[in-house]
């Protein structure tokens, strides 16, 4: 079924796609299919938003062209895996712990025991919400947040794990740390994660 | 005209950055597109020195930049207009103006429009950083806020300078003149009451001072919402009028969110895009479709 495309203006084109595995297999087609005028494509959780720039390319185009793409099953899967070593020795471990009625290791075990997937990116460059881990992993955000977060802090909120990529202020559950760069602007990649990746967290010792 | 030449900073005034027409391609990893909040300001100050229109220049929020240049160069000043004080000469926005080896530039304060663009002949040469030399205040991407002592280069002129050397810009709007943003309903309007879009279009909002480049903040109604549930965090364009529960609107500015959490109810057309870069804090503002 072609998705409900709703419209943003004169740039956006926010494609409803309902799953977020569609979400990536779409963006992938979207990407491939180098449409004129497209200058960035931005997944969420169930959402792909296409970003047309009217100088480069007529939207009303764009959209008839997302209209045709069409996105087989066997293109909604991962194609990379990504491991993070996490040494487990968060401030709101003991927190979580006890807001989820496991033990601590019981936490650990659960969250490098299910690979967890990116959904999308925001909040800061870099910074990943992965879904899909463990459902028992359920937490609410901190009441209050922190002022600062460290870069490398590995944290639950809801549903969603991630990785503080630099220095900020935060108000997710801190579980541990990682030393992975998760964001180097320099690079020609700078994200260590990207959309659609199948993330695995990796206990080292403390 | 041709020498490499040096712009010093003396008083940035309350913030002057460096943009170009921003970055676009990184949204999805959390960095949006950024870039000169007027970019039609922006192109012209560059057209008015022969520059390519995307070079790098300065977008001073309410005047009052002052620097030094080291040697001869020729600077053009759009968007808000201004008193432009080149040594002990007094002129203004919208002129090509030859300033001296050593001489200060001292721009005045715009008693209409909110930012004003300083570009040089040749461009500023700033290294950029993931493809753009804008500066991104929400992803702290890009060179940092000017400072006093901050020095900036100016590239090599290439192309001819135009001819031209005065041009007639409209004006923005006086601060207690109502500005009429046209937008274009949805994406989710639907979330929304049918009396929210009358609302949208009847009331008068009023620009609050905590707006800036990730948005502009409005005092007004608050729009009722039909659908309560929360909305999962989606794509979100520059333009947007974000509502959330209860609280005031705001028009998303060009270092917004990549992602937004709270419902879209219209997007401001992109033509007046510039005029939101120019609404004063206290302007009054309505909308209608169009």
């Amino acid at each position: 079924m072609p998705p409900v495309v709703r419209t943003c203006g004169d740039t956006g084109l926010l494609l409803e796609l309902g799953d977020n595995r569609r979400v990536h297999a779409f963006a992938v087609a979207v990407r491939s299919a180098g449409l004129t005028g497209v200058v960035d494509i931005v997944p969420a959780l169930d959402t792909l938003l296409v970003v047309v720039d009217p100088r480069l390319g007529a939207t009303a185009t764009v959209e008839a062209r997302l209209r045709e793409i069409e996105v087989s099953d066997a293109a909604v899967e991962s194609s990379r895996v990504v491991e993070i070593p996490v040494r487990y020795d968060g401030a709101d471990l003991a927190w979580i712990a006890r807001n989820v009625r496991m033990s601590e290791r019981e936490v650990v075990a659960a969250h490098t025991g299910t690979p967890w997937r990116v959904g999308f990116c925001g909040f800061a460059p870099g910074f990943a919400y992965l879904i899909d881990g463990d459902p028992r992993l359920d937490v609410p955000r901190r009441a209050e947040a922190r002022v600062d977060v460290p870069a490398g802090a590995v944290a639950l909120a809801g549903r969603f794990s991630a990785v503080y990529p630099r220095r900020s202020p935060g108000g997710w559950q801190l579980l541990g740390h990682t030393d992975a760069t998760m964001w180097d602007t320099d690079a020609v990649q700078p994200s260590l994660l990207l959309p659609g990746d199948e993330v695995r967290f990796v206990e080292v010792a403390g | 005209m041709t020498g490499r030449s040096r712009v010093t900073v003396v008083e940035p005034g309350l913030l002057a950055l460096v943009q170009d027409l921003g970055r676009t391609g990184y949204a999805h990893l959390g960095v949006g597109r950024s870039g000169a909040a007027d970019p039609v300001a922006m192109r012209l100050a560059n057209r008015m020195l022969g520059n390519d229109e995307s070079a790098p220049v300065v977008e001073v929020t309410n005047g009052g930049l002052v620097l030094t240049v080291d040697g001869p160069c020729l600077i053009a000043v759009t968007g808000a207009p201004l008193s432009v004080t080149v040594g002990a000469r007094r002129r203004w926005t919208h002129e090509v103006i030859a300033v001296g080896a050593g001489e200060q530039v001292a721009l005045g304060t715009p008693r209409q429009g909110l930012r004003s663009f300083l570009a040089v002949r040749g461009g500023f040469d700033v290294p950029p950083v993931l493809g753009s030399c804008s500066t991104d205040l929400l992803s702290g991407i890009g060179p940092a806020p000017l400072t006093a002592g901050t020095v900036l280069d100016v590239g090599l002129a290439t192309d001819p300078r135009p001819t031209t050397d005065l041009v007639v810009a409209p004006p923005p709007p006086m601060p207690d003149e109502d500005v009429r943003l046209p937008v274009r309903i949805g994406p989710r309007d639907d979330w929304f009451e049918p009396e929210a879009l009358r609302m949208l279009f009847r009331s008068r909002f009023e620009v609050t001072p905590d707006s800036d480049r990730i948005g502009v903040r409005l005092d007004g109604p608050s729009m009722p919402r039909r659908i309560r549930s929360e909305l999962t965090s989606e794509g979100v364009v520059e333009g947007s009028l974000q509502a959330p529960p209860g609280g005031r609107l705001t028009v998303f500015g060009p270092d917004h969110p990549v992602t937004g959490g709270y419902p879209v109810i219209a997007v401001v057309r992109a033509r007046a895009l510039p005029m939101v870069a120019q609404l004063r804090p206290g302007q009054g503002v309505r909308f209608h479709r169009g």
